[in-house]
């Protein structure tokens, strides 16, 4: 049939054709479903401290209107909006505002059981240029449960304004994962933040994510004695290690996930189709 | 026990035998590495400006709008001026809207109705029950609401609302409650259901029950077009016109400013009796300002709440118009059946300085605080049979000034005191239905449910009660 182009990735029939496959088309592209999570590829994350701009970021890849506020604690349930970008349709869900995940309270159970039970995809935690310390303190503790992060470093032209000069690259490299620096109540750096998600959902990012240093060697031993035990029972697992911290710290939630046999799914390896394509845009210095 | 679950369970036992092997200073001696940790990468990733700066601005504001001297005179300013604001900007739109919907398309759409053969009772229904309970609430609300609802936005968006928790957060200790009541309160000042919900970022149990059976004593949506209207028309007419913008935005505020108040009374009572037990604390941050995005501002807000609320209030308004009608046109024994209601209610309703109109709108509008109004109208109309405009039995008429407005609820019985006694009662009474169930959801508990729902109710039928006596013993 001449009006059927034969599909070949490497050399498209049409301009069309190549319009929708050239990557350059597809970050001008962002679609924004609202509502609309049908069918979705992959699913992704919000988290970050209170105050932080997540659901800023939310409305700005979602087209929703989740109402905002500079306030902290205004999120305590979770909202969920979907968005399609570079040929893949996302669910998103913006989890309420934490300092840590330690599961003190409602509101922190709510984000601790969504990172760790509906196996985001990827999470993107975000976080507020002008106060980076207090705010990795979350960030390290997301980055001990999931591999698949994004650092959404937010609230930069505030950083701007106080005259603060944050090195992302230098970040990403500590950390091991993206980071993005953007500003989200003017709509700057999120193509570049979407690109970062699609990178590390369709596997072509590799994060190889900071784990804490403990410096205790007691309970350094405990945690690996612990974590290789873990480990054994279940070969998948990626946080052998902070489910290890977690059961030392007598945490009965995680304690009956593993009792169940829950955490075998909290890890995902990363898809082997795009084995072959992987380009490791970020490594671990130290 | 399969050998699966046994490798799990001895997984289990081992990290208890560890923990004690570990010790006590665990978990510090963690979130120590932590710290250690996340103060390094940030350490190594930010630049600091070398010099200090000169001026701080977001913190010159803080020391001001905080300050134990002005903080709360400015607080209470900041809310006059947005419902002088409020008021003085509603007039001419509401006006504006009810002869539009009212004078001119009422009477066009009973006009059709005629020429295409419609009867009377059906034509009544939809267009002089169910079309005027509407337009009514239209006419009333949006104006103030699309004015009200950007401002305190742009407040929120600005940063203030953490400094207003900020000022209240000590009272609220002092009244054994959770600081952090101060943001569910203020998510309450928006709509009680979302209050409720918003007491999640309080940790303890007994505290959180405090917060959102307080909650209730935080005006909502609802409620504020109730009061900035009777204090348009009631308050403000008892001064020179000139004042009268003013003195009923000090009249609303006042009426908000008691609710905080009952707040931490309340919470002081139920803190010393049945919810005895420590004041947790915890560290309010406060965000930086952040100057608002005025045309998004008030674009979300338009869209989250003042549409929604409204459309909240129409989908109310459309069943209580047909039954308000519906009651004043069906007749038992010669007296329609809302007339059995309001002189079954009027004792009571007299006794406590209401009247039996005002409690029936209450009960029609157990479902919605927004439609109280409306249907107090209403059934006013109806009472009074000042019907000379041409209009049947429970049917509203153009309200086309306060002067009307005013005329009208004086035939209806009305002094100064109902006036203030309705302003008391929608503040003390029981939430909506919407709130009631969110609070089930929340405490899952029926017990609490019911306390929250009637302890407000019981006390504004008290405080209503003591006001009329004292009002009368004193000749008002």
């Amino acid at each position: 049939m001449s009006n059927q182009p034969i599909a070949n990735p490497l050399q498209p029939q049409s301009v069309a054709e190549a319009c929708a496959t050239c990557p350059a088309h597809s970050r001008a592209n962002l679609l924004r479903l609202g509502v609309d999570m049908t069918d979705w590829d992959y699913v992704v994350a919000l988290a970050g401290n209170p105050n932080t701009g997540k659901s800023t970021v939310f409305n700005a890849l979602t087209g929703l209107r989740q109402h905002t506020g500079n306030w902290p604690g205004k999120t305590v349930t979770r909202a969920e909006g979907g968005f399609q970008f570079g040929g893949q349709r996302y669910k998103i869900v913006d989890l309420p505002g934490t300092y840590s995940l330690l599961a003190t309270s409602v509101d922190e159970e709510v984000a601790r059981d969504f990172i760790l039970f509906g196996q985001p995809d990827v999470t993107v935690i975000v976080v507020d240029a002008t106060r980076l310390e207090r705010n990795l303190n979350l960030v390290l503790q997301v980055l001990e449960i999931t591999e698949r992060a994004v650092v959404c470093l937010n609230l930069i032209d505030e950083a701007k304004r106080h005259k603060l000069e944050v090195d992302e690259r230098r970040l990403a490299r500590d950390l091991g994962v993206p980071v993005v620096p953007t500003a989200a109540r003017q709509r700057q750096g999120l193509q570049e933040l979407l690109q970062a998600i699609d990178d590390v959902a369709t596997g072509r990012t590799v994060c190889r994510p900071h784990r804490l240093k403990v410096q205790s060697d007691k309970l350094s031993y405990a945690l690996d004695r612990l974590a290789r035990e873990i480990q054994a029972a279940y070969p998948q697992l990626s946080n052998a290690r902070w489910v290890a911290l977690r059961l030392l710290d007598g945490d009965e939630a995680i304690a009956d996930a593993l009792r169940r046999g829950d955490l075998g799914d909290l890890n995902r390896a990363v898809a082997a189709e795009h084995a072959q394509n992987i380009i490791p845009l970020v490594e671990v210095a130290s | 026990m399969s050998a699966q679950t046994e490798q799990r369970e001895n997984i289990i036992k081992l990290a208890d035998q560890l923990r004690w092997e570990v010790g006590q200073g665990f978990h510090e001696q963690l979130m120590e590495d932590l710290y250690t940790d996340a103060a390094r990468l940030a350490d190594r990733a930010v630049t600091r400006p070398d010099s200090k700066e000169r001026f701080d601005l977001d913190r010159t504001i803080d020391r001001l709008v905080t300050s134990r001297v002005w903080g709360f005179p400015m607080m209470i300013l900041l809310f006059a001026l947005v419902f002088w604001i409020t008021i003085t900007g509603a007039n001419v739109p509401s006006g504006f809207l009810s002869s539009i919907l009212i004078d001119q398309l009422h009477p066009i759409l009973k006009g059709a109705a005629a020429s295409i053969g419609m009867s009377a009772f059906l034509s009544g229904l939809l267009f002089d029950g169910m079309y005027l309970a509407t337009a009514w609430v239209i006419s009333v609300m949006l104006p103030p609401m699309a004015i009200f609802f950007p401002l305190f936005t742009l407040l929120e968006d600005f940063g203030y609302l953490p400094r207003v928790a900020f000022n209240l957060d000590n009272i609220f200790k002092k009244s054994g409650a959770h600081g952090k009541q101060a943001l569910s309160m203020m998510m309450g000042f928006g709509c009680n259901a979302a209050g409720v919900v918003a007491t999640r970022v309080i940790d303890s149990p007994r505290e959180r029950l405090i917060a959102i059976i307080t909650n209730n004593f935080a005006l909502c949506n609802g409620r504020w077009p109730t009061q900035i209207l009777i204090a348009t028309v009631f308050i403000g007419a008892l001064v020179p016109p000139a004042l009268a913008g003013l003195v009923s935005a000090l009249a609303v505020v006042g009426i908000a400013v008691l609710g905080v108040l009952l707040t931490f009374a309340a919470s002081w009572t139920l803190s010393h009796t049945i919810l005895r037990g420590e004041v947790s604390t915890f560290s309010l941050e406060l965000p930086p300002y952040r100057p608002p995005r005025v045309w998004q501002t008030i674009y979300t807000s338009m869209i989250d709440r003042t549409m929604y609320v409204l459309w909240r209030a129409v989908v109310f308004a459309l069943p209580a118009g047909a039954i308000i009608w519906l009651s004043a046109n069906v007749s038992i024994g010669g007296v329609s059946v809302a007339e059995h209601l309001i002189n079954f209610l009027n004792p009571v309703g007299i006794l406590i300085g209401l009247n039996g109109v005002i409690l029936l709108a209450y009960i029609v509008a157990i479902p919605a605080n927004e439609i109280v109004i409306p249907t107090v109208l209403m059934l006013t109309v109806l009472v009074t049979g000042t019907s000379s405009q041409g209009a049947g039995a429970g049917v509203m008429f153009e309200i086309d000034s306060n002067t009307t407005l005013l005329n009208l609820l004086h035939a209806g019985g009305w002094t100064l005191l109902t006036a203030i006694n309705l302003m008391l009662f929608s503040l003390i009474h029981n939430p909506c239905s919407t709130t009631i169930y969110t609070i089930y959801k929340e405490t899952g508990s029926l017990k609490w449910t019911a306390v929250a729902a009637l302890s407000p109710l019981a006390l504004g039928l008290i405080v209503t009660f003591v006001v009329a006596q004292v009002w009368r013993l004193f000749g008002g």
